[in-house]
């Protein structure tokens, strides 16, 4: 085993996770908003705002879907040190990361029940690059409009006319992250 | 230095905690089930909220408690020394300097910003619960977005009283999809929902989770014929004159004299402080000034 494996995990788990988690919060409850993410360094190529929610919202109880790239060893090995989530298919997971290429068809991904709608997946999806500009978003948690780029705008209209079913989104770049629930009603720009 | 986890919870639990509060967040208004903990105080007495805001506090908070609007019952200056023991936080009575609120059935009187977050103690989150007494069919008619039976009650509530007896607790539906239930908080509230402020609701006993994002859509049930009033006492507060806010009565002796003050104590006595006086405090000092000369 590598011993890099052992490093980049919180310095102070429950306040950095306590940090970690109001600026994942502030973000899915205010669809376009950026928010720093940082205080873990996972391994190339996760970013640190995608490393980061990982470990604040992760654990054995949440099965993980790593997709395309971010499907290697190393950060295998990260995620069964730090983590301990099981590594599991699309079908099976809560939480998934990679790009979006990667984690597309997104239908693979459980949508919830009508009964229990929150037994939805949440994907991370990882972006060259955060912009608050570009496709304009309406609904909850949005005081008019915000805008934010998107890798495409069709995938999020039907996922909002699944609602009260649907996947929720973080996006990450670097330690920057922002985020899109089912509920945001999104027009391309 | 506290022996204590920061704020309470172990890590794990409070991973679980918040990913439930994100859901909740991203479907706003349904009930998010977690897996709730025995905290150090009992049932009924906000295990629910206390579990929200150990997952939402930062050390950086600053933290206040109320209880039907005041900040110095025993459940609020319990809950306040729970939070300044095990997270370390700072705490205010003042709602403007706060950041995280946790609150017993009532929503301060003054506006809330972006940056806070209002925490709510909730006994029992399904408004269909009294209803229809089994989960199973109270989940089925969220998932139908069957809530005719809500609306029956409302019109037995007129049929009987002339109006809509419900006072608290009142029902409202969340961006035209689930209803749910406020915790019992005055009607009086309801149309502060539609707030500023994310508003994460905990129910510890019956373990659940809710939530609203901020500017999200929050409209009390009603009819056409029968429109939804945010009602209150008629009267002004007898301590600070405000007659804007929502009032408790307040038996004063054998004799039937009562007086009308404040809920939210924070917002009676920042009046007081600008120099408002409500009646009753006039007399009081009227009436001491003479016995002094």
């Amino acid at each position: 085993m590598n011993a890099d494996v052992l490093k980049g995990g919180f310095a102070n788990a429950p306040v950095d996770a306590a940090h970690a988690f109001r600026a994942a919060m502030n973000v899915m409850a205010r669809p376009g908003t950026v928010e720093t993410l940082e205080g873990v360094e996972p391994p190339a190529p996760m970013s640190i705002a995608a490393g980061t929610l990982i470990l604040t919202l992760c654990d054995p109880d949440t099965p993980l879907h790593l997709a395309g790239d971010w499907d290697c060893q190393e950060v295998r090995d990260w995620v069964a040190f730090h983590i301990g989530a099981p590594i599991v298919g699309a079908t099976h997971a809560m939480f998934a990361v990679g790009n979006w290429n990667a984690l597309a068809p997104l239908n693979r991904f459980a949508i919830g029940t009508p009964e229990y709608p929150d037994r939805s997946a949440t994907l991370i999806v990882e972006r060259e690059a955060l912009v608050a500009a570009g496709a304009t978003l309406r609904g909850p948690g949005i005081k008019e409009t915000a805008e934010m780029a998107l890798p495409e705008t069709e995938a999020f209209q039907m996922n909002a006319l699944l609602f009260p079913l649907g996947l929720d989104f973080f996006f990450t770049s670097g330690d920057q992250v922002s985020a899109l629930p089912r509920t945001t009603k999104v027009e391309a720009a | 230095m506290s022996d204590y986890n920061f704020a309470y919870l172990d890590e794990q639990t409070k991973r679980m905690i918040r990913r439930a509060i994100l859901k909740g967040l991203a479907i706003p208004g349904y009930q998010v089930p977690f897996a709730s903990r025995e905290m150090p105080m009992p049932y009924g007495w906000g295990t629910g909220g206390v579990q929200v805001s150990a997952a939402t506090l930062t050390p950086e908070d600053t933290l206040k408690v109320i209880d039907q609007g005041a900040d110095d019952t025993t459940n609020a200056v319990s809950i306040r020394k729970f939070f300044e023991k095990t997270a370390s936080v700072d705490t205010t009575e003042e709602t403007a300097q706060a950041s995280v609120i946790q609150t017993r059935h009532r929503i301060p009187e003054e506006d809330l910003r972006e940056d806070q977050i209002l925490v709510y103690q909730v006994p029992i989150p399904e408004p269909l619960r009294f209803l229809e007494p089994s989960e199973i069919e109270t989940r089925k008619m969220h998932s139908l977005e069957e809530y005719g039976l809500m609306h029956v009650k409302l019109y037995e509530d007129i049929a009987k009283h002339g109006a809509i007896a419900t006072s608290y607790a009142y029902p409202v539906k969340v961006e035209g999809r689930y209803v749910m239930d406020p915790s019992p908080i005055p009607k009086f509230d309801n149309p502060k929902m539609e707030m500023a402020a994310i508003q994460l609701f905990g129910a510890g006993r019956e373990q659940r989770i809710y939530a609203l994002p901020p500017y999200c859509q929050v409209v009390s049930l009603d009819f056409e014929d029968f429109p939804f009033e945010a009602s209150k006492a008629d009267h002004p507060c007898d301590m600070c004159g405000a007659t804007d806010s929502y009032l408790d009565e307040v038996i004063m002796d054998d004799a039937g004299n009562r007086m009308f003050v404040c809920s939210d104590t924070d917002y009676c006595a920042s009046r007081r402080k600008a120099g408002h006086v409500g009646a009753q405090a006039a007399a009081a000092s009227a009436a001491l000034k003479e016995t002094a000369a």
